[in-house]
């Protein structure tokens, strides 16, 4: 019996990982580290790893397809679900995957983001919502909360020139194309575990043929909101989560026709 | 016994795991790692329960913990 | 080749495109190029393949990255307003070597601008609409038989080269109605397999299409590997020459302008004036050393250029004859199509000015 076991668990090291041993360029403290670790424990655990394609963003993690082995392609800001929609009907019987921040899904690419979820496509979204634009150092984003300081809202998110922070998966809630619709967070490790879960079961959505699935994450961003990583972690979850609450939106048992 | 290993070249020393840790078995090292931070080391790995809160909220995944 | 069948333009691009191997088409409606995604959603679905309405132009030309970068012949076609907004598709397509076909049915702009056939769109085809140092190849049909020809011929091109190719129509070809045979039917299993696609990394390392180089040196060496493909395009340079040994004034025109061209040189053959025409089909690349040979070797006085816009090609016939002979511009447009007897009229003064000043 130890003897077999000894056996599986040398084969399971020979197989390949998705989450590349490489250091990553994020900030410390960013939830997207952890967040890739989470999407990449999904596709082992599943065991679809060669049969994965992801569509990487454009933002911090623009670099995704250096942390992650499985094939990527790289489309224009907010675009990501319009080419996820042509690889999966091109390629039905493969796991399609995009990953993006709060800009590219909330902003620029709201139109693709409704149009695949009303299409009912076969895909999983991963929503980073960092309430903030990372990469380019620190703007408004939609997601960002009122009165939040930000370098283009220094006086304070104000809704009457700015409007509110725009909720993703409500929004998205009201669609029958949506299979699965959940919102978590990584700002600790009871939140982890959850994300860990939510995650697996989005891909497990596709994988049912059940529609399309979508997990918005709230994540830490120390750098931009001028916090140490473990105040970042708390305002996750004393602020960010009472404006973005963490629940589950939707989970059918409809398997598509 | 507890093995508690972790990949200090890749530790960027956010605090996160000393922060959750319920026995504070961890603490920053006062050496610089080769990507220019302070990373973790263990205090006292006898306190260590295993219940990899590290391991989880790491956003590196330098951390792994084994219950021997 | 098969029987001839009376096709209108619209519905020979998507029958042709069909027939060439294309079983994804993504596009959205607007006119004068409705009747391709119209025929389309009914012919795709009985074949297998997908045809799916876009949300917008936007959408539709990340859809075809996303297909094509799959390993699919993959296609959208729209007109200058949707030609656009797929700029930005169109430069992450080329930075990332995607193959693919877009076809566009150029009406009159700028801005909304009208509904009617225009060719204002040379500049953004061949210049390059988008951002950096890119090109699509481009194609000028100039009768439906040449559109359906140059269909096959684009998706053979776009995987040659592992380019996008734009097929430059109008809405005169769009709408109109002649009869075309088809070339042969392309049976897609007997196409090279894409090894550079990304189909899931099973067995191999795992294939990142991208565009993004933050490192110079990197991304200068990318942008000099896409000019020698650029170069390479050279050897598919195509251009028709008539009556240009022995003319005295030489049309330069493509697509719809050069037909209503070659009519003007028959008529002014009754009137005793030796017109002749060169006309560009491939107009990227663009035939710039053939156009001045042609020039150098001729009886060529002047050059009229005939075009439906406000003088865009007419920049790169004069920087091909390298000041050789003067040359003019002969346009209309916003939809008011050019006209023999306006051709005739212009070729007519030309000459004139000439034979007044006794210059030879």
């Amino acid at each position: 019996m130890a003897n077999i076991k000894k056996e599986k668990d040398k084969d399971k090291e020979k197989e390949i990982k998705t989450l590349e041993d490489v250091v990553t360029h994020y900030c410390p403290g960013c939830g997207h580290g952890i967040v890739h670790r989470l999407v990449a424990d999904a596709i082992d655990r599943l065991g679809i790893r060669e049969k994965t394609i992801g569509i990487a963003p454009i933002g911090c993690s623009v670099l995704i397809y250096n942390y992650l082995n499985v094939d990527f392609q790289e489309v224009p800001h907010g675009r990501a679900p319009a080419a996820a929609t042509g690889i999966k009907r091109a390629q039905p019987d493969k796991v399609v995957f995009t990953y993006q921040g709060d800009g590219d899904l909330a902003s620029i690419g709201t139109a693709e983001i409704v149009h695949a979820a009303n299409r009912g496509e076969n895909i999983t979204t991963i929503f980073i919502n960092n309430a903030i634009y990372g990469m380019t150092g620190g703007q408004m984003a939609p997601t960002t909360l009122l009165d939040q300081k930000t370098t283009t809202s220094p006086y304070g998110r104000n809704s009457t020139s700015a409007g509110f922070p725009l909720k993703v998966c409500e929004l998205l809630s009201s669609l029958d194309g949506v299979a699965y619709l959940e919102r978590v967070s990584v700002s600790s490790p009871k939140n982890v575990v959850k994300a860990k879960r939510v995650i697996k079961h989005a891909f497990e959505v596709q994988l049912a043929n059940k529609g399309f699935s979508l997990v918005e994450v709230l994540s830490q961003c120390p750098m931009n909101w001028r916090m140490s990583p473990i105040d970042s972690v708390k305002w996750v979850d004393d602020v960010m989560s009472k404006t973005f609450p963490l629940k589950k939106f939707k989970d059918t048992e409809r398997v598509r026709s | 016994m507890v093995k508690f290993e972790n990949k200090k070249d890749k530790c960027k020393g956010c605090g996160l795991c000393i922060e959750f840790c319920p026995e504070g078995v961890l603490e920053f090292s006062s050496e610089l790692n080769s990507v220019g931070y302070y990373p973790v080391k263990v205090i006292d790995i006898s306190n260590c329960k295993a219940c990899k809160f590290c391991e989880l909220i790491c956003p590196d995944s330098t951390i792994k913990v084994f219950k021997q | 080749m098969g029987e001839k069948q009376l096709f209108k333009g619209n519905e020979a691009i998507a029958e042709a495109a069909i027939r060439a191997g294309c079983r994804y088409y993504f596009g959205y409606p607007i006119t004068p190029q409705n009747e391709i995604p119209e025929y389309m959603s009914r012919r795709m679905p009985k074949i297998g393949g997908v045809f799916l309405q876009a949300e917008s132009e936007i959408a539709a030309i990340n859809m075809v990255f996303g297909a094509g970068g799959s390993g699919v012949r993959a296609m959208t076609t729209t007109s200058s307003p949707g030609m656009s907004l797929m700029q930005e598709g169109i430069s992450y397509l080329a930075g990332a070597e995607i193959p693919c076909v877009i076809v566009n049915v150029v009406r009159g702009g700028p801005g909304l601008g009208g509904i009617q056939p225009a060719q204002s769109d040379y500049f953004q085809a061949t210049k390059g609409g988008g951002h950096g140092d890119y090109h699509c190849l481009v194609l000028g049909p100039s009768t439906l038989q040449e559109l359906v020809e140059f269909v096959f011929l684009a998706f053979d091109l776009a995987d040659k080269y592992r380019n996008p190719v734009i097929i430059l129509t109008d809405g005169v070809m769009g709408q109109m109605m002649e009869p075309v045979e088809f070339p042969p039917e392309v049976d897609i299993l007997k196409l090279s397999p894409k090894e550079w696609a990304t189909t899931g990394a099973k067995g191999r390392k795992k294939i990142i299409l991208k565009s993004l180089y933050l490192d110079p040196l990197e991304l200068e060496n990318h942008n000099l590997h896409l000019q020698e493909k650029y170069n390479s395009m050279q050897e598919e340079i195509k251009w028709e020459e008539m009556n240009t040994k022995d003319c005295d004034l030489l049309l330069v025109a493509y697509g719809t302008a050069a037909r209503v061209s070659k009519k003007a040189i028959e008529v002014a053959k009754e009137k005793n004036l030796s017109l002749g025409i060169f006309r560009p089909i491939t107009l990227y690349p663009f035939p710039y050393v053939q156009l001045k040979e042609v020039v150098k070797k001729g009886k060529v006085k002047k050059i009229l250029v005939v075009e439906m816009n406000m003088g865009q090609m007419i920049e790169d016939v004069k920087l091909a004859i390298e000041g050789l002979v003067p040359v003019e511009f002969y346009g209309r447009t916003g939809g008011v199509m050019p006209v023999v007897d306006e051709i005739i009229e212009k070729a007519e003064s030309m000459l004139k000015v000439n034979t007044l000043k006794g210059v030879m």
